[in-house]
């Protein structure tokens, strides 16, 4: 891992964590399912560059597109704003 | 720049912090979620936050630096692979750890589904008799 490297997963943790921090203040459902999925696909990065290159297969695949796809489906099948 | 702050930002010393340190943020943030919010959808995300907070930091302990992937496919790595590769025994853990985290998810929306048949909320403090 060069520094450059290093810089990258610098960016792509913080990206991580923003992701998860607009799952936590937003109030649409559905927005909350697609931020989380893009909180999945950057920890696949991450695996990558930690030189797990099968766990970033299956976290790209199976954590951010199987989950997704239900989570969307129970946000349609209930209701889609966080009422309060 | 000071000699113990280059110290800090050399790769060897912040490269495992970055890793570390994110992953307890994911498993906080996921925490926070399940213990604040009062949607069901957003307890589940936060369970899955948790789940994926904990294989990175699995992953990111197996990590070993300037060592490359364990698949060997060359002579000096079929020969020796404790030199030069990872740590194999975390990622094979975190890939089954992956797709039970699937599974577990998936159980909990299935209740959650039944929780809004039953009583039309997907509140927890408006679910107020306990029996079905």
């Amino acid at each position: 891992m060069s520094t450059l490297v290093l810089y990258l997963a610098l960016a792509m943790a913080i990206l991580m964590l923003v992701g998860a921090f607009v799952v936590v203040v937003t109030k649409d459902l559905l927005v909350a399912v697609i931020a989380s999925a893009v909180v999945d696909l950057v920890l696949a990065i991450l695996f990558y560059i930690l030189q797990a290159p099968d766990v970033a297969i299956t976290q790209a695949s199976i954590g951010a597109g199987l989950t997704t796809a239900i989570f969307v489906v129970v946000v349609r099948k209930t209701k889609r704003f966080e009422d309060d | 720049m000071s000699e113990a702050l280059r110290t800090f930002f050399s790769p060897q010393i912040l490269g495992p912090e970055i890793f570390y340190g994110s992953s307890v943020g994911l498993f906080l943030i996921g925490l926070y979620m399940i213990l604040v919010k009062k949607n069901l959808v957003k307890i589940v995300i936060g369970l899955s936050f948790i789940e994926s907070g904990v294989n990175l930091f699995l992953i990111s302990l197996g990590y070993v630096w300037g060592k490359t992937a364990p698949i060997l496919n060359k002579p000096e790595l079929m020969k020796e692979p404790v030199k030069y590769a990872v740590d194999p025994v975390p990622q094979a853990l975190v890939l089954t750890a992956i797709v039970i985290g699937v599974a577990v998810t998936a159980m909990a929306l299935s209740i959650v589904i039944v929780i809004h048949d039953k009583y039309g909320t997907l509140d927890i403090s408006k679910i107020k008799e306990l029996k079905w």
